[in-house]
């Protein structure tokens, strides 16, 4: 193909294949009910340990982060107080104590943040567990899908010449605005690498983990996570890195164009320009 | 899954995206919504899924005494005012019969010394309970599936009802007994058992005295405490709420394996 040198003349390229776009929406939706709906179940318990079980008494405490509400009822204003690791924060408002001022209520995440707004373990857990098993079908169906039509290997897995060109897509990062060709970025595949191959199979495998079921089915869970605490508490924090990727998601978006991004992972439709970052392979 | 159910949760995480929207959801609560019976369906899986994996026989972990680190934490009802209940409790018990009923060939009536008489098993495992902290104890009790083999289970029997001496909350028909069921398979499970002793002590009365379920594949809330009788059933839906116990009726999955 001929070469572009410098042309303004913009072009437009298919970005994203159809699956990668029906389970990236899927990815969205999941990802959106169970983060609520966790945190509806968290708040049953608004507690993490480490190990296999939770010390609950005085002489036993293995907590490494604790939410709950203190004071009120005469000792002073009620107050929202996060513990993490020993350290405390008052986090009234938001975490323990929140709701309008002249109605807090004492819950560990707030109401805007779970699904039902209410406090209702059992609905939440009927809401985590169905997106769970969507998300499991999701993801298997775009294994399939990517390893069929080049996605994975051409967009995720990280080649060496990724790993060396990572450097400068740091700093073009830090440097902005973004400009995306037709290939992934090295950041971008060590990302999406990341979230594929470690985050989501923490996810699941921490989440089954949990169920006293598969603890009898496959006891190698407890061995690898270091017991049913340990594996909910990296559940927790499985999920402030999902949420993390999903805020750096956005921000990238954002920086990266957002109509002609949004355009590409509803259409597929993505527009370059000639220079920059259009290394295209033909 | 419909399209209405497909659109109204697209709509619904459009406008809770938006407008970060806490109430956007609640419908779900109500038991009788179309779009909770889609998302419920993911339960049969679940259950199907497991079974398949865990096989029939597949021991829950179980731990040293050395893992017993704290008293094993009390939930649920602790102190029952039923006046039956309190009638038993005062003389120690010595009154309280198990009965064992229900499509069985022979129904049986048990003391606490008939219990005590027959085999019994030790196990040091992990409550789960569904609020999510785990506990470890120690638990002594005869084996569900010697009574049962006892009473003769009958070829249509498919659940077995615990009733139980506690009420965790009052409804217009008085208290509200608490009550579960397993099936025949989690039953006849080698860990599962009715437990007369805890830590190497008699059961307390905050963790069910006399005697309670231990099934230790599921979680907390099957191990119905309190345990007043038992009886075979060939279908759940005739028991109170039909839902197959006091918290299921209230929204709780049956399964309890996750």
């Amino acid at each position: 193909m001929r070469n572009r040198v410098d042309g303004p003349t913009p072009k437009v390229i298919r970005r994203h294949g159809p699956w990668t776009r029906i389970t990236h929406w899927m990815w969205a939706v999941c990802v959106f009910f169970l983060l609520l709906s966790g945190l509806q179940i968290f708040n049953a318990h608004p507690v993490l340990y480490i190990g296999q079980q939770s010390g609950m008494t005085q002489g036993f405490d293995n907590a490494v982060l604790r939410i709950g509400a203190e004071g009120g009822q005469g000792a002073g204003p009620a107050k929202g107080v996060t513990q993490i690791l020993g350290h405390r924060f008052d986090t009234t408002g938001f975490l323990g104590l929140s709701g309008p001022a002249d109605a807090r209520q004492p819950r560990a995440f707030p109401a805007w943040a779970t699904i039902p707004s209410s406090q209702d373990l059992a609905t939440g857990r009927v809401v985590h567990i169905f997106f769970a098993w969507v998300l499991v079908g999701t993801l298997a169906v775009w294994a399939v899908a990517s390893l069929v039509n080049g996605h994975l290997r051409r967009d995720i897995l990280p080649g060496r010449r990724d790993l060396r060109g990572l450097g400068r897509d740091i700093i073009a990062h830090l440097r902005g605005p973004l400009r995306h060709g037709r290939r992934y970025s090295p950041l971008q595949k060590l990302t999406y690498f990341a979230v594929f191959f470690a985050l989501f199979p923490l996810m699941i495998l921490t989440g089954l983990t949990m169920s006293p079921g598969m603890d009898a089915a496959w006891p190698l869970l407890l061995d690898l996570f270091g017991g049913r605490q340990t594996a909910r508490s990296l559940h927790f924090l499985g999920m402030v890195l999902i949420v993390a990727f999903f805020v750096v998601h956005i921000a990238m978006v954002l920086v990266a164009g957002p109509l002609n991004e949004l355009r590409s992972i509803v259409t597929g439709r993505y527009r370059i320009t000639g220079n920059g970052q259009a290394t295209e392979e033909h | 899954m419909d399209r209405r159910t497909i659109l109204r949760l697209g709509a619904g995480t459009l406008a809770a995206t938006t407008l970060s929207g806490c109430k956007t959801f609640d419908f779900l609560s109500n038991p009788d919504d179309p779009a909770r019976g889609v998302l419920l369906s993911a339960n049969r899986l679940t259950k199907a899924a497991q079974r398949l994996l865990q096989g029939r026989d597949a021991l829950a972990p179980t731990y040293s005494e050395a893992d017993i680190r704290q008293p094993m934490r009390p939930n649920g009802s602790t102190d029952p005012q039923a006046a039956d209940y309190l009638t038993l409790k005062q003389g120690g018990f010595a009154d309280y019969r198990l009965t064992l009923g229900g499509e069985v060939a022979t129904p049986l009536k048990l003391s606490l010394a008939d219990l005590k008489a027959m085999p019994q098993q030790s196990q040091i495992t992990r409550h789960d309970c569904v609020e999510g902290w785990s506990c470890i104890a120690k638990w002594q009790g005869v084996r569900l599936s010697h009574l049962l083999d006892r009473a003769g289970a009958a070829a249509s029997a498919r659940y077995v009802v615990l009733r139980c001496f506690d009420a965790l909350s009052t409804g217009l028909d008085g208290p509200q007994f608490y009550y579960e069921s397993i099936d025949l398979r989690s039953a006849r499970h080698p860990q599962t058992l009715l437990a007369l002793a805890m830590n190497d002590a008699p059961l307390p009365v905050a963790n069910g005295a006399p005697l309670r379920l231990r099934v230790e594949r599921q979680l907390g809330y099957k191990m119905a405490k309190y345990v007043k009788s038992i009886s075979l059933v060939s279908t759940l839906s005739d028991i109170r709420g039909g839902k197959g116990g006091y918290w299921e009726d209230r929204g709780y999955e049956w399964y309890a394996g996750v």
